[in-house]
C-alpha cells in the first residue's frame, strides 16, 4: 500500500498552545479520504501543514514522499483546496484561470474552462461577486486543473448551503473518477463525507482515533443491546468502542471481525455518523481501543 | 507570478505613474523659465556685487513651490512604505489568498521575490523619477536658498539627488516586514509611518553630521552670517550682537554650529544667542541713520574691526554627492537586511 500522506510523531505549536500533538498517521494513495473530528481536533493544522503552509514544531511528515512545499515540482503534485475557499477578489473568474496557466506547470487549460462553463460561470465576473457555492466551485477548479496527484480539500463546503454543497461534493466525486485522483477531505459533519469519502479517518485531539475503508468499518462494527453486563465479559475479540448502561440494560459498540452468535444480544448495525460519533466520545477510555482497521 | 503581482500592483503603478507624469511635465515646464530668471538676476548683480540680496530676493518668491516640491520628494518613499510596502503581504493574509497563492506551483521564496522585486523596483524608480526631476527644477532656487534651508541642510539634502531612492527602497522593505509581522494592514500602515519617521528624523540629527569630521573655520562677520544688532531697553542700553547659522562663501553649507568670538577668542554666544558688542547705535557706523543701500555693511566692518568672529562647523556643499552616496549606501544595507528578513521570516514562520 503506498502512502499519500504520512506524519510521524507531527506537532505544531502556536505560542503556548500546541494545535497539533504526536501525531502519527498514514493515509494511503487511491482513495477519496474522509478525515473527520470535532473542532480543535487539529485537523486544519495538519493538512496545513501537509500543504507545507506551516513548518511543523516537532516530528516529520511527507506528502507523496517528499516534505511538503519545498520544491515546485513537489507543490505541483499537491493540489489545495483552503479552508473559506479564498480567492482574489478583485479579480475575474478568468484572470483566476490565467493565474493558474502562469503559476502551473501541468495545467489543464481545457478542463478549467470545461468546467467553468458547466458551472455556468461568467469569465468576466470578479469573485468578489461570486456566491459561496461558486467560489467554491472555483476554487476547486483551480485545485483540478493544476493536474495534482493528490488534492487536499480543508472543510470545503463548511460555509455552503446544502445546495451548493451537494453540488460541490458531486464536481469531486465526477472529477475523482475522470482524473484518478487521491483526495483528502477535511469535515466536521460525517453526513458529508459520507457521500464521497471510502476511507476515514477519525481524528481528536490530534490522535488517529479510528481509520480505516468505509465499508470494512461498517462491516466490521456492531451495535449489542441486551441485558446489562460487564465490558470485561465480552469474548477476547469484541473490542468494545463505546458502552453505556442503564439499571438493566447494556448498549456496546464493538469491533469485531467474526460473527456475534451471543442470542442475549440484539445486534445491529451502525450508520457511519453513529459509528464516528462512537469513536469521538469518552475519549479516555477509547484512546487504549484506537485501532486502524484496513484491507 | 509577474503576471499576477502586475496584475494586482497595476492601480496604484497607473495611478502613481499619472502623478509623477503631471509633477514631471509642471517641473519641466517652468524649470527653463526659473533658471532664466536666476541666470538674469546673476547678470544684474554681479557688477555691483548685491547677488546675495538677489539670492534672498529670488529665493523669497519661490520659497512656496520650491517647498512643496521638497515635501512631495521627502514624503514620496513614505508614501510607498504605507501604500505599498506594508499591504504587499497583509492584503494577502488578510483576505487568506496566500494559501491560494502558495499552493500553486511556486515557492513561496519566489512568490515573495517577484512581489518584491517588482514593487519595489517601482518604488525605486518613482523616488528616482521625482526626486532627479526635482534636483534639475530646484537648482537655481538651491543655489539662492536661505541658510535654514540650505542644500546641506537636513530638510533639503534629503529631497535631493539619489538619496530619495534609498528611502523609497528602505520605506517599502520596511513596510514589508513590519507587514508580515504584524499580519494586519491598518497596524502595520501605522508602524512602518512611526518607525521611518523615526529614523529619518534620526539620521540627520544623529548619523548624517557624522559622516564626514565636519569642517571648522572663522569667519568675518557680514550680509551672510550677521543676524543682527539690537538695543535692550529704550536706547543706551548694551547692544546686542546675534548671529545666523550660515557661512559667508559656503552656500548651500549645513551649519551644524555658530559662534560668536570675542577680541579674544573666547565664545561668547552659541548657536542662537546674543551676546553683547561695544558698538554705539547712536553715532558711528552701527547708527541707523547711516545704513545706506548696502543695510549694516558698514557696521559689520566695524564689529569686525573691533575683533569679533564667527566660528562655524559646518558641512560644506562639495560634501553634497560623497554623503548622497553614503547615506544611500547605508539605506541600501538596511534595505538588504530587511529583505533577508522578510525572506526567512516567509520561509520559516509565516502561515
Amino acid at each position: 500500500m503506498t502512502s499519500v500522506l504520512q506524519a510521524q510523531a507531527l506537532g505544531k505549536r502556536y505560542g503556548k498552545r500546541w494545535a497539533l500533538s504526536d501525531c502519527t498517521i498514514d493515509i494511503p494513495a487511491g482513495h477519496v479520504v474522509g478525515l473527520v473530528g470535532p473542532n480543535g481536533a487539529g485537523k486544519t493544522t495538519l493538512l496545513k501543514l501537509a500543504g507545507g503552509q506551516l513548518q511543523p514544531t516537532t516530528g516529520g511528515i511527507t506528502v507523496l514522499g517528499e516534505r511538503p512545499g519545498s520544491t515546485p515540482a513537489q507543490l505541483a503534485r499537491v493540489g489545495f483546496v483552503a479552508q473559506d475557499t479564498p480567492l482574489y477578489a478583485a479579480l475575474t473568474v478568468a484572470e483566476h484561470l490565467r493565474l493558474g496557466t502562469r503559476l502551473n506547470p501541468r495545467w489543464d487549460a481545457a478542463l478549467a474552462r470545461e468546467r467553468i462553463t458547466q458551472l455556468g460561470l461568467d469569465p468576466a465576473h470578479r469573485a468578489g461577486k461570486l456566491s459561496g457555492g461558486q467560489r467554491a466551485q472555483l476554487a476547486l477548479t483551480l485545485g483540478l486543473a493544476k493536474r495534482p496527484e493528490l488534492l487536499i480539500a480543508d472543510e470545503p463546503v463548511a460555509s455552503l448551503d446544502p445546495l451548493a454543497r451537494r453540488d460541490f461534493l458531486q464536481g469531486l466525486t465526477e472529477a475523482v473518477i475522470t482524473h484518478e485522483l487521491s483526495v483528502v477531505l477535511s469535515s466536521h459533519l460525517v453526513s458529508d463525507l459520507e457521500k464521497v469519502s471510502d476511507y476515514l479517518i477519525v481524528l481528536v485531539d490530534s490522535r488517529v482515533r479510528m481509520a480505516g475503508k468505509v465499508d470494512r468499518l461498517l462491516a466490521t462494527h456492531h451495535r449489542l443491546t441486551g441485558p446489562r453486563r460487564d465490558p470485561d465479559r465480552l469474548p477476547a475479540d469484541q473490542h468494545v468502542v463505546s458502552a453505556s448502561h442503564t439499571d438493566r440494560q447494556s448498549t456496546f459498540v464493538v469491533r469485531t471481525e467474526a460473527p456475534i452468535h451471543d442470542p442475549a444480544w440484539t445486534v445491529s448495525r451502525l450508520s457511519l455518523e453513529d459509528l464516528v460519533l462512537a469513536y469521538m466520545e469518552k475519549p479516555a477510555e477509547n484512546r487504549r481501543a484506537a485501532v486502524e482497521v484496513q484491507r | 507570478m509577474i503576471w499576477l503581482t502586475w496584475r494586482q500592483f497595476r492601480g496604484s503603478a497607473v495611478m502613481t505613474a499619472a502623478v509623477l507624469v503631471i509633477l514631471t511635465v509642471v517641473l519641466a515646464l517652468t524649470g527653463p523659465d526659473l533658471a532664466s530668471q536666476y541666470a538674469a538676476g546673476i547678470a544684474d548683480c554681479t557688477p555691483d556685487n548685491t547677488c546675495d540680496q538677489f539670492f534672498d530676493r529670488f529665493f523669497d518668491g519661490n520659497q512656496l513651490p520650491f517647498l512643496a516640491v521638497s515635501l512631495v520628494v521627502l514624503a514620496l518613499p513614505a508614501l510607498v512604505g504605507l501604500f505599498w510596502g506594508a499591504p504587499l503581504i497583509t492584503r494577502e493574509l488578510e483576505a487568506g489568498t496566500h494559501l491560494l497563492v502558495w499552493n500553486q506551483s511556486v515557492t513561496r521564496g519566489r512568490w515573495l521575490a517577484v512581489k518584491l522585486g517588482l514593487t519595489g523596483l517601482a518604488a525605486v524608480a518613482a523616488a528616482c523619477v521625482c526626486g532627479l526631476a526635482v534636483t534639475w527644477w530646484s537648482d537655481p532656487l538651491d543655489k539662492s536658498a536661505f541658510p535654514d534651508l540650505a542644500q546641506m541642510a537636513p530638510l533639503v539634502f534629503g529631497a535631493r539627488g539619489i538619496v530619495p531612492m534609498g528611502y523609497a527602497a528602505f520605506a517599502f522593505a520596511l513596510g514589508v516586514a513590519v507587514g508580515m509581522l504584524v499580519r494586519r494592514t491598518l497596524p502595520a500602515m501605522a508602524l512602518t509611518l512611526a518607525a521611518f519617521a523615526a529614523i529619518q528624523i534620526a539620521m540627520p540629527m544623529l548619523v548624517r553630521p557624522h559622516l564626514m569630521p565636519p569642517v571648522t573655520s572663522t569667519f568675518e562677520i557680514g550680509y551672510v552670517n550677521g543676524g543682527g544688532i539690537h538695543v535692550e531697553g529704550q536706547g543706551g542700553g548694551p547692544v546686542y550682537l546675534s548671529l545666523r547659522a550660515a557661512v559667508p562663501g559656503n552656500a548651500g553649507a549645513w551649519v551644524l554650529s555658530g559662534d560668536l568670538l570675542d577680541p579674544s577668542g573666547r565664545t561668547i554666544a552659541g548657536t542662537g544667542e546674543e551676546a553683547p558688542v561695544p558698538v554705539s547705535v547712536t553715532s558711528g557706523p552701527c547708527a541707523p541713520q547711516e545704513a545706506g543701500p548696502h543695510g549694516l555693511d558698514a557696521c559689520w566692518a566695524e564689529i569686525n574691526r573691533l575683533g569679533y568672529r564667527q566660528q562655524a562647523t559646518y558641512q560644506p556643499l562639495d560634501r553634497f554627492w560623497p554623503f548622497q552616496w553614503i547615506e544611500t549606501g547605508i539605506y541600501a544595507l538596511l534595505t538588504l537586511g530587511l529583505t533577508w528578513l522578510s525572506f526567512w521570516w516567509v520561509r520559516r514562520r509565516l502561515s
